[in-house]
Formats: structure tokens, sequence, C-alpha cells
């Protein structure tokens, strides 16, 4: 056996026995069940949510938020990067730029903007997107410096125009640093996306369903089960571009 | 990262915050609108809620004792208890190869976890107040730096093993003095994240689970459309965060000196 | 002083089972050099750290003053072939030596004594507060045969250690070791691929064979104790124990 398929299959054996000894916890109430409910229990919870019409249309909408973030994020960022990129100048005063933007929490940010701009879908979506331009931009910016010259030499050998250079040379070259700035904002879009939908409350959305559901009616089932449906989401989002990388891109070496 | 020199870069990053805040400070007050106030009347609201005070007290007004101080303690002590505890449980798991390949799932599925979305989860266990926010930025932070931990434990080199082995090194020295500084930067790289990420918590915590804090004090704008405490709030919180940050890494570049000249001198 | 009796190694178990030591051995006696030479993966390496202790045999015996090896034997140093990860890079040359003696009974002006001492003897008093990375590859290596000599061990044991230096630089660490030997008596181990340094520097030969590795051959250097990178290498003895050496190899 691998040693990389081993380790998936302890990580499995690891966290079935975790779950185990939680649910035999709560069993034989050495942890009080109504204050800390057992695997089953929010297992149980976690189905009986996905057959409630309702939060099955708030989840579908966060995933179409977090979908379109994404998406607009990208197409914004990776043009905006190549451009950037090709520029040392305007590089250094974004990177100045990025500096200085970056202690502010973008969560900080949330409560000014529903107030100031109201609160439909597109706010949190225009939000979550700008928080989720960063990491495609700068790991665009970082493949532009990483291309191997030799590669634009050689299109430059066949005369290759600078618009043909950048589409078949640098565009190739930078789609692996720019999957994984869309990992990274895949991460990043889902926690803005939901602390928005926590904190304004009235609107549509699977972080709203959970705070008016479960955390002010006190259903810590259903609080733990959001966190479990958060998380199993996250992990197969990840997974699946995680597996998309290393399947499309394994010929990147490096950095990515 | 691109300029020419350290020196030049910090110019340039200074050079384009002032650019920016006077291009600020010009269109807010060409435009008149109340969402984004002068960074003048921020910085004057700053100072009227916070720096207001006498003298004696460092200018510090009353409210600092209702709005900053709680704040900087609940993140202070979460992140620290954070740490501690991700260190030692991470370096513990590390140790073993065994331990760590089993406790691999779980620790996967924690980290992608969106840390805010703990924030209900606390809130009805621990009802509104500091235990609730404590939890939570405890529980929530503690990922990055366990995770690094594990790993930096997991990838001392099997050289280094074999020499402290053949130097008959007991197991306690083991790890205090090899398997430690072996695996502080990567520690240090995690504690940069989860100091990123137990501000966002504490700050999220504030927002709907706390009667004072600067999470409170924006919110609390919010309802009353107050627009100015809205973003000297916002300000204080970078600002909060931006001295932490520089604080650990000037921390950090003294515990890693030896790391940083190492690793720069591989790569000249 | 080291008793090496029937040593054999096999990887895995049953029908994939791999016999990689066969059968060796040799004894090693007080304030001798015995140098081990052997072909790419015969097992060399596997066989010093074995007697280091930090490997477990699957047959044989190991014994260090007429007593078995189980574990890491208390009086026993070993010097890697890679310094630059045996070294550790957060402390400086002189705490890097220490660093062994730190768990024994000596004060801490002892150690410091006995690191001082040892970097002395190897020449490399004037960089004690240097780092390790900020020395040249020779340099390091010479640190990690400090550390080695500050802990006093009876018998040192060296895998391969000058590989990864120039060959210059080569020639001046085996002049070091001859040194060392020398003015503290000690007793060495040393693998090595090269056949002329394990001519240069052994009062004994001990070849290898390929693996089901034994021992082809010991072969005793009737070289004079003083040695000479130039003049020794040049003489009839040297080039004819090489060339035996070579053949054995080959064989």
């Amino acid at each position: 056996m691998s040693k990389s398929i081993q380790r998936s299959v302890r990580g499995l054996i690891g966290a079935v026995i975790c779950l185990g000894l939680w649910q035999l916890a709560d069993q034989l109430h050495w942890v009080d069940p109504t204050f800390i409910p057992g695997p089953v229990e929010i297992g149980r919870r976690v189905w009986q949510l996905f057959g409630t019409a309702e939060f099955r249309v708030d989840f579908v909408a966060t995933l179409l938020a977090w979908l379109i973030a994404i998406l607009s994020a990208t197409v914004v960022a990776v043009p905006l990067g190549l451009l950037l990129g090709s520029m040392p100048v305007l590089r250094g005063a974004l990177s100045a730029v990025v500096d200085m933007l970056r202690p502010i929490p973008t969560v900080t940010l949330i409560p000014l903007v529903l107030t100031a701009f109201g609160d439909g879908a597109q706010i949190k979506i225009i939000l979550a997107a700008f928080a989720s331009i960063w990491p495609i931009l700068f790991n665009v910016i970082y493949g532009l410096r990483e291309v191997d010259p030799l590669f634009v030499d050689t299109a430059r050998a066949f005369r290759a125009g600078r618009l043909r250079t950048a589409l078949s040379v640098r565009l190739p070259y930078i789609a692996p640093f720019a999957l994984t700035g869309i990992r990274m904002s895949a991460a990043i879009s889902l926690v803005v996306v939901v602390s928005t939908e926590f904190i304004n409350n009235a609107g549509i959305g699977f972080g709203s369903y959970v705070v008016l559901n479960g955390e002010q009616t006190g259903d810590t089932p259903m609080v733990i089960g959001g966190v479990v449906i958060a998380g199993i989401l996250g992990c197969l989002v990840n997974g699946l571009l995680q597996g998309a990388q290393n399947r499309w891109f394994s010929w990147a070496t490096e950095g990515a | 990262m691109f300029a020419r020199s350290k020196f030049a870069a910090i110019v340039q990053r200074w050079l384009v915050f002032v650019i920016f805040v006077l291009v600020w400070q010009w269109a807010a007050t060409v435009v008149d609108q109340t969402v984004f106030p002068t960074p003048s009347a921020i910085l004057g609201q700053v100072r009227t809620l916070w720096f207001s005070g006498p003298p004696s007290h460092l200018f510090l007004g009353s409210r600092v004792s209702d709005d900053i101080l709680p704040s900087i303690e609940r993140l202070a002590t979460g992140w620290a208890i954070a740490s501690v505890a991700g260190v030692v449980i991470g370096i513990t798991l590390g140790l073993s190869s065994t331990l760590a390949d089993y406790a691999s799932g779980v620790l996967a599925f924690m980290r992608a976890v969106p840390p805010v979305m703990l924030v209900p989860v606390f809130i009805v266990l621990f009802h509104i107040g500091d235990t609730m926010q404590l939890a939570t930025i405890i529980f929530g932070s503690i990922w990055p730096v366990l995770l690094n931990a594990v790993d930096g434990a997991r990838s001392v080199d099997p050289i280094k093993r074999d020499t402290a082995r053949a130097y008959r090194i007991g197991r306690v020295r083991w790890i205090t003095t090899v398997v430690l500084p072996a695996a502080a930067p990567k520690i240090f790289a995690g504690l940069r994240i989860n100091l990123a990420i137990a501000l966002i918590l504490m700050v999220v915590s504030e927002f709907v689970g706390s009667p004072n804090g600067l999470g409170y004090v924006i919110t609390n704008a919010q309802d009353t459309f107050d627009y100015k405490s809205m973003w000297a709030g916002i300000a204080l919180v970078s600002l909060l965060g931006f001295m932490l940050n520089r604080l650990l890494v000037a921390v950090e570049d003294r515990a890693l000196a030896w790391h940083h000249s190492s690793t720069r001198l591989l790569e000249g | 002083m080291l008793d090496v009796i029937e040593l054999g190694h096999t990887y895995g178990t049953g029908a994939r089972a791999h016999v990689a030591i066969d059968e060796v051995n040799f004894r090693v006696d007080e304030g001798e050099i015995v140098c081990v030479v052997g072909p790419s993966g015969c097992g060399k390496s596997t066989l010093l750290k074995s007697i280091a202790g930090l490997h477990r045999i699957s047959t044989g015996e190991i014994h260090l003053h007429g007593r078995q090896v189980r574990d890491v034997p208390g009086d026993l140093a070993v010097v890697f072939q890679d310094y630059s990860r045996s070294l550790f890079p957060w402390l400086s040359v002189v705490k890097n030596v220490e660093f062994p003696l730190r768990g024994s009974s000596l004060s801490r002006r002892e150690r410091r004594e006995r690191a001082e001492d040892a970097l002395a003897s190897v020449g490399l008093g004037h960089v004690a507060r240097k780092h390790p990375w900020q020395l040249s590859g020779g340099m390091q290596q010479r640190v990690a045969i400090a550390r080695a000599l500050a802990y006093r061990p009876s018998l040192l044991l060296m895998d391969e250690p000058f590989a990864s230096v120039d060959a210059q630089t080569r020639g001046e660490l085996e002049d070091l070791v001859l040194r060392v030997r020398a003015a503290q008596d000690m007793t060495i181990l040393l693998v090595t691929h090269d056949i002329d340094e394990s001519v240069y520097l052994g009062d004994r030969v001990l070849v290898l064979s390929e693996s089901p590795t034994t021992v082809v051959d010991t072969l005793k250097v009737d070289l004079p104790r003083e040695r000479d990178q130039i003049v020794t290498r040049a003489s009839v003895e040297f080039v004819r124990l090489r060339s035996e050496v070579a053949r054995l190899l080959k064989h």
C-alpha cells in the first residue's frame, strides 16, 4: 500500500474512531447530550434539513452566490493579473496598495456595506468577489514572473506576435498558479458570503437560515449540522479543485 | 516584493498610502455623501471617541475600557491559548507519524470549516458573552498552527534524528532542543495565519454576541447610520491587526534569524 | 575492541525478502583505522548504522568492549556524510560541538572548554561564534568531526564523511583524521567508496562484495604510520595495495 493511501485510510479510521467515541460519550452521559449532541443526532438533523424545502432554497442560494463570486473574481483577476504582471511599474504600486489594504479584515466592512447599500444578494456577492480577487491576482502575477524566459524566446524565435505569445505561452503557464489562487478564493468567498448572511440574517442564504432557525432557537444539532455541512462542502470543493490541478496540471513543477 | 531594496519598498508602501488618503480626502470633500467620510473626519471621530481624555491618562478617554480593552483582551487571551495548545498538541501528534496519520482525517476536516461558522455554535452553547467569544476564538483559530506544528514535527530531517540518537540525546531534550527549533519556521507561519483568523473571529463574535468591544461599536453605529463611527471602528480594528502582526513578525525575525539567513544564503 | 559476528540483514519477508547483507565478520582493534570499501548499494552504510545501534539487524551480534550492542552504546560517535543536515542551523558552531555533552555530568564551563579544545584541534578555533551555514562544506564537516571528538568516544564511526566535499578539501580532511588519531589514539571505522582513500587512511582495508554482501577480503596496509598525500600515494606499496583493492572489488 502506498504511503499516501495508507495515510488516507488511517485518517478515515481515525475520524471514525473519534466519531464513535463522541457518540459513546453522549450515550453514556459522560457529556450532557442536550449540551453537545452526538454525531448520530447531528447526522439525522442534517438529513432532515436537506428534506426541508426552505433550507434547500437557502442552501442553493448560498451556493449560487458563492459560485458567482468566484467566477466574477476569476474573470476580473486573471486578465488584470496578466496585464499588471507584464508591467513591472504597476506591479510595484499594486503590491504597495494591497499591503496597505491587507490589515483591513473584509468582515469588518460588512456592516458598513449592508448599511450603505442595502441587503440584496448582490452585496454579498460583490464583497465576496472583492475579497477573492486578491489571491487569484497575486498567484497570476507570481506565475508570470516565473515563466521561463526560454519559452518566451522560443515563441519569439518562431516569430509569434505578442498576443500569440501571451495566449499560447504565458496563459498555459500561469494556469496552474491561477488554479491555486482560485482554490484559495473558494475558501475566502465562502467565508465572506456566509459571514454576510450571518450578520444580515433577514436575507436568503444558508448562513441566515442557520442563524434564524438554529442560533436564535438554541437548536444545537442544527448549528453544528451547519458547521458539518460547510466543512464537507469546503473539503469537497478543495478536493475537486486539487484533483483537477493534479490531473490537468501535473506538468507544473514549481510553486503552484 | 518587487522593489529594489527593503528601504525602497517601505517608502513605496507609505507613499502609496499617503496618495491614497489624499485622493480619498479630495474625493470625499468634493462629492458630498455620508457613506465615505473624509479621512480627516474619520480621524476626528477616532479622537472624539477614544482619545479625548486627559493627558494624565495618555489622552485615553473613558470609552477605551468599554470598546478597545475588551477586544484586545479577548483577542490576546484567545490567540495565546490557541497558539500554545496548537503547538503542544501539534508537536505531540507530529512526533509519531502513525498518530499523525490517524489524526489527519479529523484535522483536514476542521481546517476546511470556515471559522466563522463556529460563531452560532458557541452562541447556542455559551450564550452571549466572554466565554462564547473566547471559545470561538480558541476553537476557530487553533487549526493552522496545529496543522503546521504537526507538519513541522513530522518533517524533522532523518539525519538530525540519527545524529541525536547516535549521541544518545534523551527524549525530552530531543523535543525541546531539536524538534521545536526545527519546526519553528512552520510554526511561526501558522501563528501569523491564526492571528488573522483570531482577529476576524473576535470582530464577528462581537458583531453578534457582545455588549462591548470594537465589533459592537461598528454594529451599534450601523443601527444609527453613524458612518463616521463605523469607519472609526474599522480603522481601529485594522490598526490593531496591523500592530499585532508587526509585533509577531518582529518576534519571528529574532527567533528565526538563523533560518532567514541560512535560507537566503542557499537561494543566493 | 569491536567484534562483528555473523552480521546479516534481510529486508522484507517470505517471497519478497531481499538479503542485503549475507554474513559479515570482522574485528577492529584499539587504535586502528579500519576502512570499509564496497560497491554502491552493498549496505556499507547499513553496516555502519547497525554498529552504531541506529539500525536493528536481522542476524548476528555486535560486541563492543566485549559487551553486546543492542541499542546505541554510550562511548561511540558518528560522523555522517551529509554535514549540512547533521549540524543544527539554529546553534552556533561551538554550541553545536557542545550539544552532545549537555546531558552529561560536566559543568557548563567544562563543556565549553572541551568544545573549544575540539574546535582548536580541527583548526576551527576562530569560527566558534559563527553558524554552520556560514562556513564552507569542508569546514562544516570539520565541525561535525570536532563534535564527535568533544564527545571523547572510544570508537569513531565515519559514514562516507568526505564524499560531499571537493577533492582538495578531501585531502585536507583525510590528513586531519590521521592527525586526530595520532594525537588522541582514537579507534576509527570509516566507510568509503573511494579506494585510494581507504588505502591512504587505513591500517586495514575491508573489502565488501555486492549485495548479498560478504567480506571479500581484508588487506593489511603495510605503509608507514606517517602518511603524506603526495609521497605516500606515489609509493610502490600504495599503488600495489590500491590495485589489489580494485581487483577485489571487481571480483
